[in-house]
């Protein structure tokens, strides 16, 4: 009796240590971070599992996904650069073919109502069709996208163990993508431990007078703690915008010319600057709020007040509000190797 | 004794209740269970029969037209029975193309066996839908009839030439959608059968020949002049369309049960 007992025992301890020696890496989550609103993807329907994220990972550096297999969705999304296109005002795909816009940064979507510059996409899984279909970008057609993955000797498998089969579809495609997009937080800048009072989050004081100007000055429209108010608004970057921006998915002429408000998140690394990469530094972006703001018919509100363009801040204000801007770079989002480039399989 | 026989003829009209209620389930049952229904779309503009790049038509303008590309979106289609009571049959997103002859006859599965007297559905997707992430099947956006750059779904596209196109080519390019207001094109319709309605059982096929008029994208409320627009994708003229197209495009023929 003791004797089976005891075999009993050691059966379940080895069968314990068998267990915890084969847990390959720990199973990856989404982690809202405690200075960070609800999300507005909650991945319902699209439980984040290692094997879909991976797959999510692998499949945004596919350079398959492109119609001459030259672009992948790093090309144009670059982590050095917070997942923006450094040195680039418009984003640069197949063909040599420029597009009209500058490329965003990626990362806090699951906070994002809506996409691209206009917002024209409503959902983060479909976030990645525009870039496949575009032909400025990759050029490619969803039917061939997954035809070429499906001729792919590697991808079934990767498809069995995100998914359960070896169907490989558009949804799966879309589904896969958003899990590792998804998954892109960046929450850990100096400016978030200040706000969750970290080590490492202790503002000079020139930091601290810069974030007291930006909250005077900036903070109406790049709203803490997601840096934007989610609106689309003309900034009177130009007088006659040939883009008409938010226009061309409302149709109301209220919003010619209005572009949404980025995120100032990652600002230091993601030059250029504005919807069509017009300004090249931080220096130039203030300069242009201060001085270079144009009487545009749909201005917002906030940029003509009391009939003055712009928002007038001296050169010392402009220089302590860049000072915190810095403040707001998440060196451990963009060297994480979660999301680093991977070769091609 | 007496309150005896009383409870046991209590016990006997119990019986017969139970019996009776039996029977009654009997007869139900040769109504359970779920049937098919084939879902038969016969394209045509007016009296014609629609002919894709040779069909030459004419709208109630009078303006001459061909048609070389007619696709519509169907969804949320009910059955609805005499006593008021709908049956919403559950993922039904259907996508029709007048060049592909397999999605012109259609099966609705999962139908409540029962008898029909009308028909719902949605000319075009739900709103939900629409506005969901990646969908797959008929909602699959490498089918088409779907825009990347204001996600969302075509729900009827009609595209061709008429002379009286000032686009280049003569071109015609109808493409409605939209679930937003103002200009949301989301339209129901509802079909009322003929005499005898839908027979819906386990053990049978039953057969909805509809006609689809594409003419109606032309008239109905309001008579499009194809000098003055020949084309869009979504926006106000979508819904002029929209408003056109609820009026008529879709008629029951007839059914075979």
């Amino acid at each position: 009796m003791v004797i089976s007992l005891l075999t009993c025992w050691l059966v379940i301890t080895v069968g314990c240590k068998k267990n915890d020696n084969e847990a390959p890496q720990t199973a990856i989550r989404f982690v809202v971070p405690s200075n960070f609103p609800t999300p507005v993807y909650q991945f319902t329907n699209n439980t984040v599992s290692n094997a879909g994220f991976d797959l999510g990972h692998r499949l945004f550096y596919e350079n398959a996904l492109s119609i001459d297999n030259s672009t992948n969705c790093g090309s144009c999304h670059q982590q050095f650069a917070a997942f923006a296109n450094l040195d680039h005002q418009v984003s640069h795909g197949v063909n040599n073919c420029f597009g009209t816009r500058n490329s965003p940064p990626l990362f806090n979507l699951a906070w994002q109502q809506n996409f691209m510059w206009d917002g024209g996409v409503h959902h983060i899984e479909l976030s990645a069709l525009n870039a496949f279909v575009n032909p400025c970008e990759m050029a490619n057609t969803l039917d061939n996208v997954v035809k070429t993955l499906n001729n792919k000797p590697s991808y079934p498998q990767l498809f069995i163990s995100a998914f359960g089969s070896s169907e490989i579809n558009s949804q799966r495609i879309f589904k896969a993508l958003a899990q590792f997009t998804g998954m892109m937080v960046s929450a850990n800048s100096k400016y978030d431990k200040y706000s969750r009072k970290q080590n490492g989050g202790e503002f000079t004081n020139d930091e601290l007078a810069g974030y007291a100007l930006f909250k005077q000055k900036c903070s109406s429209c790049h709203t803490e703690p997601l840096f934007t108010d989610n609106s689309f608004k003309s900034n009177g970057l130009e007088l006659n915008p040939k883009d008409a921006g938010r226009e061309i998915i409302t149709l109301a002429s209220a919003d010619f010319g209005a572009f949404r408000v980025p995120t100032l998140r990652n600002v230091a690394l993601t030059s250029p600057y504005m919807h069509n990469g017009s300004l090249s530094t931080l220096a130039q972006v203030l300069n242009h709020y201060n001085s270079g703001v144009k009487n545009h018919i749909n201005l917002d509100a906030k940029l003509k007040q009391n009939g003055v363009l712009g928002i007038p801040l001296s050169a010392t204000e402009q220089q302590k509000i860049i000072t915190f801007l810095n403040t707001l770079t998440d060196n451990e989002f963009i060297h994480d190797p979660k999301f680093a480039e991977l070769p091609p399989l | 004794m007496k309150s005896i026989s009383i409870f046991k003829s209590l016990t006997c009209v119990a019986l017969i209740c139970i019996i009776a209620s039996c029977k009654k389930n009997n007869n139900e049952e040769t109504l359970a269970g779920q049937g098919k229904v084939n879902l038969e779309f016969e394209n045509k503009v007016g009296d014609q029969e629609l002919e894709l790049n040779t069909g030459a038509y004419t709208n109630a303008n009078g303006d001459d037209f061909k048609i070389t590309t007619f696709k519509y979106r169907i969804s949320n289609i009910t059955f609805n029975k005499a006593d008021g009571s709908k049956n919403l049959i559950p993922e039904s997103y259907l996508l029709i193309d007048a060049a592909d002859e397999k999605t012109t006859l259609q099966t609705i599965e999962h139908v409540p066996a029962g008898d029909y007297v009308s028909m719902d559905f949605v000319i075009g997707v739900d709103s939900v839908r629409n506005f969901a992430g990646a969908q797959t099947g008929a909602l699959d956006p490498a089918k088409g009839m779907y825009w990347s750059w204001n996600t969302g779904y075509i729900f009827v596209m009609l595209e061709g030439s008429s002379s009286k196109s000032t686009q280049a080519d003569n071109k015609l390019a109808f493409h409605v959608g939209g679930a937003k207001a103002p200009n949301n094109t989301v339209r129901k319709v509802t079909l009322p059968f003929t005499a005898g309605g839908l027979r819906v059982r386990s053990n049978s096929q039953p057969e909805i020949h509809l006609l689809v008029d594409a003419a109606y994208l032309f008239k109905g409320t309001t008579n499009i002049n194809f000098a003055t627009l020949s084309g869009f994708h979504g926006g106000s003229d979508a819904v002029t369309i929209a408003n056109n197209y609820a009026t008529g495009m879709f008629k029951l023929d007839h059914i075979h049960n």
